[in-house]
């Protein structure tokens, strides 16, 4: 039966319940709830038979490919190549997609008579439908064309919630930056085109060979600056803390656990798999990208105090992760050193899996805050454990998990990154060495700066006491919403407890690319689904797991049961020295962080602004009002954008005069241009 | 540092033994309830004081500072004092308890887990001292929470009070007496 | 076989810690020309403090109520784990590296939740401290840990602590430094000075302490007994690792008794070593601690540059 899914018509099928979806939402747009239900129940259908399409095709073996000419012109080429590493990011895609869409059932209840659920639902199913077709695109037109279909219908689900003018400025400001990259890969793409005659990818990677080393870095620096801006990496990531926040939550899941990574699939296409053999630089350039967008990312996210900007900012970090695991394959593959390579490869496909489930996790949890606060301010917050206790044991799921604690998923893949970057340091030598050892002091320190980042978070939100009034009428959130994140939370659980098997199954997507058929990997997993890294390292998931909650159990009865079985335990006030304690004496989430916000100022740059509104203003003594502004300037608007801007809007001034207005100019204009297109075609 | 150490090694020792204890004191003053023997047992090998001041005068405060000094070193009996009433066993109060403390002595007893013991420190501590009568103060702490045991002076010296320590919990026949 | 040497690690290690944290607070005490109390009088403590009752804020959620067993917990599956008495394998299933580093790291997260969660003042400034100080001391006990692994070409603790790879002169240098950054970090991970004062009463001062203010009877114990755990954990990381001569690596009762007696030298003179350094230096001011575990960091990095 799987063989029969593996087939383009499965394909097709796909696409086309995710189309009806789309479409069907839309010519429902008068009922509100006709149209989530439909726009919803056909996603959910559409990542189900994605699950398992992908799965079909991992287990079959069999690559499927499909090209349909529909016109002469090649922009209407359907030309799709699902290989192992497009169905492991189909599979990736369906998987969340599936549970946002459910718990999308359930949140978009309160749009209702907002806005149009309608184009809620042909968006968001357009948007799923674009990601799919990126990643399965085998054709440099097709896949702009699939590219900017989810550009755009990602955009109008950034501005949905139009209200409010912060999210439509991060709209806009996503369009241009996405744009901005968008423009990046065209050059890139004609430039492969003009070396190679072709825009299809089986054609290009035949004439990789062909092309000259010089042409190739400029096509590496094009790709990393076009699909950089998608991931997010600093300092391209600028559009990431507005615009992820601004999208409802099951959209910002989808867009930050997923769609990024479409950025990371390309780049591992591409210079794994198409443009080979590489030079060494790139690989160890992406590996300083990778370091400096972990710790910044997680820098910049230990500041906020907008919950969804946190997780967006630890997207980022996440993106740094998984391009060191690129990085440390790219510069492997360059160096000859496949099984080493192949780590690397593993470690950020298993990040992305990985990060994919626990991201979407965090951001559905915030969600069902946000929607029963109404505020993404985490000052607002606490307490709510005792109203959501379900949603906070969610959100603790994902904390954990996106900390790298065992027995979760992502102290896994974080293991194998620095197994590849330990390799690296072992192996490689003195330049590359040093840029390893700072990329594993990166990771190293950007662990525990996660974990202190959402100790931040989920302490903010959930413990203590309510720090405001909408905290006390917040209650738990429905059932589908529920599901969505209790779904997510056991996956977390069960891809760290199965990292082994889900470790040799990446190894065997990993050498399905070319450049890695014939070499043995240096991970390797023994019959109890032990993993090691040849005889350097060993991890078992599977003992870890049961150790801790054998240690766990044991303490827990062993106090209760044998020692301590007279005692009484009294409930009581918090010791407040005497005095009465109001919410405000909790700490805050600014404050909790403002330890390592002033360690690390030189990069922050920290500022605090004094404002006094005195009672006369005349006599300036006795202040009415004091208002404290603290803030974190943006390096990169300072450096780097805004001489851009200013540069750019120079220029054009400076140009503007050349529109006089004077229809004598504009003839001397044409004459000149024609003088001058006599002479070159002589 | 090496003539830190050097000072160390050179000083003699200077620790009060056990027997030199004023045992001519009058008979302990106990008040209230009677502590039972297993609350006696529990503490005896290690006892968790917090101390509370109730608007005292700190006289009392000092000489309870100086229980921890190189003469009398209290932490040789297990005894040691504690940042939080949630981690004490007893409660050392001193001052008459002014009206602004009442309130947060009482919260100070109400966090402090049970079984506990409360001991009110000095004269004022007992019955309002060189304070009583003032209509800032509640004459005593056995006016605001329960009291079991009394130090009287003002203030006790140090021996005083380990004496009464050590007798509180009949532990002072079964130390040993050596330095 | 193994999975009893296991059990018997993570039984004697809980059973002993209390020791040696009674055996520093002796030294610090006959240091300052007192007497002090007894090396055993942290096993008092702790009987006492698990026969009184309990007092629990209302604000509290389950998090502070299990905290306490999550951190003990965490510990006894490390204290199985690494390399104790002697080097022979217990669970060479969780003995690696950072298998070992992040498991703690669970231990750290939720007892700054449980700081955390009732709401004072005290437990929220104490859980941002230690987050703080727990986040740049990782990078350092990373290194200085890989610094031996890349030595003996293998992160599992047991196979780590081996001698023979130790012995080449030029090895002592980075091991030297390795160590030298490795006690730095094993100083902040169990709040000694210079970065916390175990003793103060000043909650303004406080890190590890500021947490379990509120906390009282059995989860106390607890507390305290992890912390009195993850020191015993770390010394004999630092021991068995870093100068691995005389440990055991097979069932010889010989071997095993020297191993034992050597292990029984090397933690005198590590906790010594913490006593007197507690007794000789202050406390630091804490936006000191960053530079000093960024040393610790520089060290460790050096170190590696040195092996090769």
């Amino acid at each position: 039966m799987l063989a029969n899914i593996a087939t383009p018509l499965g394909f097709v099928a796909l696409l086309l319940l995710f189309t009806v979806g789309a479409i069907g939402a839309l010519l429902l747009h008068r009922h509100d709830h006709r149209a989530n239900v439909w726009g919803s129940l056909f996603a959910i259908a559409g990542s189900v038979w994605g699950v398992l399409f992908a799965i079909a095709v991992l287990v079959g073996g069999n690559d499927i490919a499909a090209a349909v000419q529909l016109s002469p012109f090649p922009l209407f080429t359907f030309s799709v190549h699902i290989d192992k590493l497009s169905a492991f990011f189909l599979a990736v895609i369906s998987l969340i997609a599936l549970f946002s869409s459910t718990y999308g059932i359930g949140y978009v209840k309160h749009y209702y008579k907002q806005y149009s659920i309608g184009a809620l639902g042909f968006f968001y199913n357009l948007f799923i439908a674009g990601m799919l077709l990126v990643v399965s695109a085998s054709n440099g037109i097709f896949f702009l064309v699939a590219w900017e279909l989810m550009s755009l219908a990602s955009y109008f689900l950034v501005v949905y919630d139009r209200k409010d003018a912060q999210n439509v400025k991060a709209g806009f400001l996503y369009l241009v930056m996405t744009h901005v990259g968008t423009a990046f890969i065209i050059i890139a793409f004609l430039l492969l085109y003009t070396h190679t005659g072709s825009f299809d990818f089986a054609a290009i990677k035949a004439g990789a060979v062909l092309i000259p080393a010089s042409m190739k870095n400029a096509i590496f620096i094009l790709a990393m600056v076009g699909f950089g801006t998608k991931a997010g990496i600093i300092p391209f990531h600028i559009w990431l803390p507005s615009a992820h926040p601004a999208a409802p939550s099951h959209v910002s899941a989808l867009m930050s656990g997923v769609m990024i990574k479409t950025g990371i699939f390309m780049m591992i296409r591409l210079f794994l798999d198409i443009l080979q053999p590489v030079p060494a630089w790139w690989g160890l350039t992406v590996v300083v990208i990778g370091l400096v967008s972990t710790l910044l990312g997680v820098l910049y996210a230990l500041t906020e105090h907008d919950i969804k900007r946190l997780l967006a900012y630890s997207s980022i970090e996440n993106i740094g992760i998984i391009l060191l695991g690129v990085g440390s394959a790219l510069t492997f593959t360059a160096l000859g050193m496949q099984p080493l390579a192949l780590i690397g490869l593993v470690a950020a496909l298993f990040h992305t899996l990985n990060h994919a489930t626990f991201k979407s996790l965090l951001f559905l949890s915030a969600g069902s805050v946000i929607n029963q606060t109404h505020t993404r301010n985490m000052e607002e917050y606490g307490g709510l454990m005792k109203y959501m206790p379900q949603t906070a044991l969610f959100f603790l799921v994902g904390a954990m998990a996106i900390s790298a604690l065992p027995p979760f998923n992502g102290f896994f893949s974080e293991w194998l990154t620095f197994q590849a970057l330990f390799q690296g340091i072992a192996a490689l030598d003195f330049y590359a060495k040093w840029i390893f050892i700072l990329a594993a002091g990166s990771l190293a320190f950007t662990g525990g700066l996660a974990l202190a980042c959402f100790v931040k978070a989920f302490g903010a939100t959930f413990l203590a006491r309510p720090r405001s009034i909408a905290v006390t009428h917040t209650k738990e959130s429905s059932l589908s919403l529920r599901v969505g994140m209790a779904a997510l939370a056991v996956f977390a659980l069960v891809f760290g407890v199965f990292s082994g098997r889900l470790t040799s199954f990446l190894n065997g997507v990993g050498r399905d690319l070319q450049v890695f058929h014939s070499s043995t990997s240096f991970i390797s997993i023994n019959t109890h689904q032990n993993l090691s890294a040849g005889h350097f390292a060993f991890v078992s998931p599977l003992a870890l797991f049961v150790y801790l909650l054998i240690a766990l159990v044991i303490v827990v009865l062993g106090v209760k049961y044998l020692v301590n079985r007279k005692q009484k335990v009294h409930l009581g006030a918090t010791w407040d020295c005497g005095t009465d304690l109001s919410p405000r004496m909790e700490v805050t989430a600014t404050g909790f962080s403002h330890s390592i916000v002033t360690i690390f100022q030189r990069v922050l740059r920290p500022s605090i602004q004094h404002d006094i509104e005195y009672r006369d203003d005349q006599s300036r003594y006795l202040p009415k009002s004091r208002t404290v502004t603290l803030g974190v300037s943006d390096l990169y608007h300072t450096y780097i954008y805004n001489p851009i801007h200013t540069l750019v809007t120079t220029l054009s001034e400076r140009t503007k005069h050349v529109q006089g207005g004077n229809i004598n100019v504009y003839l001397l204009y044409i004459f000149i241009a024609l003088l001058a297109a006599l002479v070159v075609i002589r | 540092m090496f003539t830190l150490f050097l000072k160390i090694f050179s000083t003699p020792k200077t620790v009060i033994p056990v027997q030199d204890f004023d045992r001519e004191q009058a008979a302990i003053l106990a008040v209230g309830e009677r502590l039972q023997e297993q609350v006696k047992r529990l503490f005896r090998g290690s006892l968790a004081i917090r101390q509370v001041d109730a608007g005292s005068d700190n006289a009392c405060e000092q000489e309870l500072v100086a229980l921890g000094n190189a003469f009398y070193d209290v932490e040789r009996f297990g005894i040691h004092f504690v940042a939080s009433p949630k981690h004490a066993d007893m409660l050392l109060v001193t001052g008459p308890v002014t009206r602004n403390m009442a309130e947060a002595l009482r919260r100070a007893y109400a966090a402090t887990p049970e079984p506990k013991i409360v001991v009110a420190v000095g004269d004022d501590a007992i019955n309002g001292g060189i304070f009583k009568g003032s209509y800032a103060t509640h004459d005593g702490v056995g006016n605001v929470i329960p009291v079991h045991y009394q130090i009287p002076g003002d203030p006790p010296t140090p021996k005083v009070i380990i004496y009464h320590l050590l007798k509180i919990l009949e532990g002072l026949e079964r130390k040993p007496t050596r330095t | 076989m193994t999975i009893f040497f296991s059990i018997l690690q993570a039984i004697l290690i809980p059973a002993l810690s209390p020791l040696g944290v009674g055996l520093v607070r002796k030294l610090k005490a006959r240091l300052q020309n007192r007497q002090g109390a007894s090396v055993l009088q942290p096993y008092r403590d702790l009987w006492k403090l698990f026969h009184k009752d309990e007092i629990i804020s209302t604000d509290a959620s389950w998090i502070f109520r299990y905290a306490p067993f999550i951190l003990f917990a965490v510990t006894l599956v490390v204290s199985a784990s690494i390399p104790f008495l002697t080097a022979i394998p217990g669970s060479t299933l969780t003995s690696d590296v950072l298998v070992v580093i992040y498991t703690l790291a669970i231990g750290t997260f939720f007892l700054a939740l449980a700081g955390m969660d009732t709401g004072g003042p005290f437990g929220g400034f104490g859980a941002s401290r230690e987050m703080t100080v727990s986040a740049l001391a990782e990078g350092g006990l990373i290194f200085s840990l890989l610094t031996i692994a890349l030595r003996s070409g293998t992160t599992d603790l047991f196979a780590m602590s081996s001698a023979s790879l130790i012995s080449t002169t030029s090895s002592y240098v980075p091991v030297a430094m390795a160590f030298v950054g490795f006690f730095i970090v094993l100083l902040a991970e169990t709040a000694r000075f210079p970065f916390d004062n175990p003793a103060t009463h000043l909650e303004l001062t406080m890190i590890h302490e500021a947490m379990i203010l509120e906390h009282s009877g059995k989860r106390l114990a607890l507390m305290e007994w992890a912390s009195a755990n993850k020191l015993l954990i770390f010394l004999s990381l630092g021991a068995n690792i870093f100068f691995p001569w005389g440990i055991a690596h097979s069932f010889g009762f010989a071997e095993m008794l020297v191993s034992i007696l050597v292990f029984a030298v090397k933690m005198l003179i590590l906790y010594t070593a913490i006593a007197v350094l507690e007794s000789s230096i202050a406390k630091f001011r804490f936006f000191r601690l960053p530079d000093l575990l960024m040393v610790s960091f520089i060290l460790n990095s050096v170190a590696i540059a040195f092996l090769k």
